[in-house]
């Protein structure tokens, strides 16, 4: 029996005449790694917003984590976690004052929070660094520290908006095995990303073109039902169709 | 001919090493791609050929002239797109395009047909205020203010960072569009997929350059034979394998996972057993070439050593 930890029933929302999501519809199970995908302006940022309780829907219906994004946005977002590329740390923390800082916003009792950091500084290999500022670290770690903080919690879903835009290859990959190690213990993920190599190591994906999902499946199946030997081409296939064939 | 040419070329910011005794050379009409991940220093090194940052030590020349003294004499010369969008949000498209014509003593119409094919996907949307565009007609509004007084070369710093797949593409297509006019184009970028659209490029890491070559080269600097490996599920798959005794390197990469051995010759069927003997289905075990990511993985590791 599989559980779901997000669903989504013709979600829509508009800004004046411009509906930005158009009644999307799909579901996401328990401790699965679901990549979020579509063109730039397609539509993906308004529904995380509305997806993580920041905004409002205009219409259809959305439960993520077991509660409804109208009715008890503030419990939503006390159950998820979050980080991004453009906002996870803050530079002027330490590495210590983070934890602390996001321990304290999601309620963990002082005793909580002393356990958890040692747990993660010891995990990540962070020890050393503890009370140096956020700043001066290395993006990858910064990263993985902050993919850490975003489950200090232990919420039963966590969204990645672009986690590893413009990090290098190898920390890229330990990432992705953070990924699977969370997801291994039940974690629901839900992720964004332009590296159409990391659409691979998705369960399954959806594409949203103007709005609208377009494709939701495995990449294996959805390579076999676009006749595409790899996920750009899917991609290209979905959001250019008039463009097939190009380079 | 070298466009640039750029000679044991430092930069700190404090005790920051952003770039490391740099040396190399662009030719003339050349496509060159600076690859590497945030913080390699591919910024820095932009700025110091864009005349806007002093290096430390060494020296960069560009059209043969000095990026320090001759700095004004250069800038007549140069398109440079920042990395972050850098026009101004409160004027038009048509006031930024007037504003950068101006500034080189140009118009737009002296020089329409270097920006025509740019510009023509944003001239409809012209008395729009370019604080109000979507990412890809700010993307395209900068290039074409890059571009409007016809300089020999053009500085792109990641302008693809950010931008869906399909975009990117046609950026690239862009690019070698222009580069078929003569233009010397030189760009960074952190995707590596994009290295091949270049003639060449230089693997950034750290601050310093660990490889310069043409895309194909480069893939050769990888000097393992690489194994293209598939079976489910493929992190249980990764993990078991990372724990095989002749195991050098495993890495996802996309569908396959891309393995190298330390011995010097191998047997696929001993890497099938192994993983079909832990009961995972679908194993597939093939040789495959190295691609770009695989080389830079491979020089990271060496530089780190």
């Amino acid at each position: 029996m599989s559980e779901n930890v997000i669903s989504v029933n013709k979600l829509t929302r508009m800004f004046g005449d411009f509906t930005a999501v158009d009644h999307i519809t799909f579901e996401v199970e328990k401790g699965e790694i679901f990549g979020f995908l579509g063109a730039n302006g397609a539509g993906k940022t308004t529904a995380m917003k509305m997806l993580t309780g920041l905004l409002s829907p205009t219409s259809g219906e959305a439960t993520v984590a077991g509660f409804d994004v109208y009715e008890e946005p503030e419990k939503l977002k006390k159950n998820i976690g979050y980080m991004s590329q453009k906002f996870a740390l803050y530079d002027d923390l330490t590495v210590k004052e983070n934890i602390r800082f996001y321990g304290g916003i999601y309620g963990l009792s002082n005793k909580e929070i002393a356990n958890k950091s040692n747990e993660l500084l010891d995990e990540l290999d962070l020890q050393s660094v503890r009370d140096s500022r956020i700043g001066s670290l290395p993006l990858g770690w910064k990263q993985k520290l902050a993919f850490s903080v975003a489950l200090i919690h232990n919420p039963r879903i966590v969204f990645l908006d672009e986690p590893t835009s413009g990090v290098d290859p190898i920390t890229r990959r330990q990432f992705w095995d953070m990924i699977y190690e969370a997801s291994a213990k039940g974690i629901t993920v839900f992720v964004t990303t332009h590296y159409m190599d990391e659409a691979e190591y998705c369960d399954r994906i959806s594409i949203m073109v103007t709005g609208k999902i377009e494709a939701l499946g495995s990449p294996t199946k959805l390579k076999e039902q676009f006749r595409s030997d790899t996920m750009d081409d899917v991609f290209v296939k979905l959001v250019r169709p008039q463009a097939e064939g190009t380079s | 001919m070298a466009m640039i040419s750029v000679n044991n070329l430092t930069r700190k910011f404090g005790d920051i090493v952003a770039v490391n005794n740099l040396n190399f050379e662009i030719n003339k009409g050349e496509l060159f791609g600076f690859i590497g991940p945030d913080g390699a220093g591919k910024t820095t090194l932009f700025r110091i050929l864009a005349t806007l940052l002093i290096p430390d030590e060494g020296e960069a020349r560009v059209i043969n002239l000095d990026t320090v003294s001759d700095y004004k004499k250069l800038r007549k010369h140069l398109g440079y797109m920042p990395g972050r969008f850098s026009l101004y949000s409160d004027l038009s498209v048509e006031e930024n395009l007037n504003f950068f014509a101006s500034i080189f003593g140009s118009s737009i119409e002296e020089n329409y047909d270097t920006i025509k094919d740019i510009y023509e996907a944003i001239e409809p949307f012209k008395k729009r205020r370019a604080g109000k565009l979507s990412g890809g007609m700010k993307q395209k509004l900068a290039l074409s203010c890059a571009l409007i007084h016809s300089p020999e070369v053009l500085l792109l710093d990641e302008p693809t960072t950010g931008v869906d797949a399909v975009s990117r593409r046609e950026f690239w297509d862009t690019l070698n569009r222009l580069k078929s006019q003569g233009l010397t184009i030189v760009v960074s970028t952190p995707y590596m997929d994009e290295a091949k659209r270049c003639d060449r490029v230089a693997l950034m890491q750290k601050g310093s350059i660990m490889g310069i070559d043409t895309p194909e080269n480069v893939t050769k600097m990888k000097n393992k034979t690489v194994f293209g490996v598939r079976g489910e599920p493929r992190y249980e798959v990764i993990k078991t394998l990372r724990k095989y005794p002749h195991a050098e390197s495993v890495y996802a990469f996309g569908e396959y996972l891309h393995y190298t051995d330390e011995r010097e010759d191998v047997d696929i069927q001993e890497i099938r057993m192994y993983l079909l003997d832990h009961g995972f289905n679908g194993v597939e075990v093939k040789a495959i070439s190295p691609t770009i990511e695989d080389a830079f993985m491979a020089l990271m590791e060496k530089h780190d050593e």
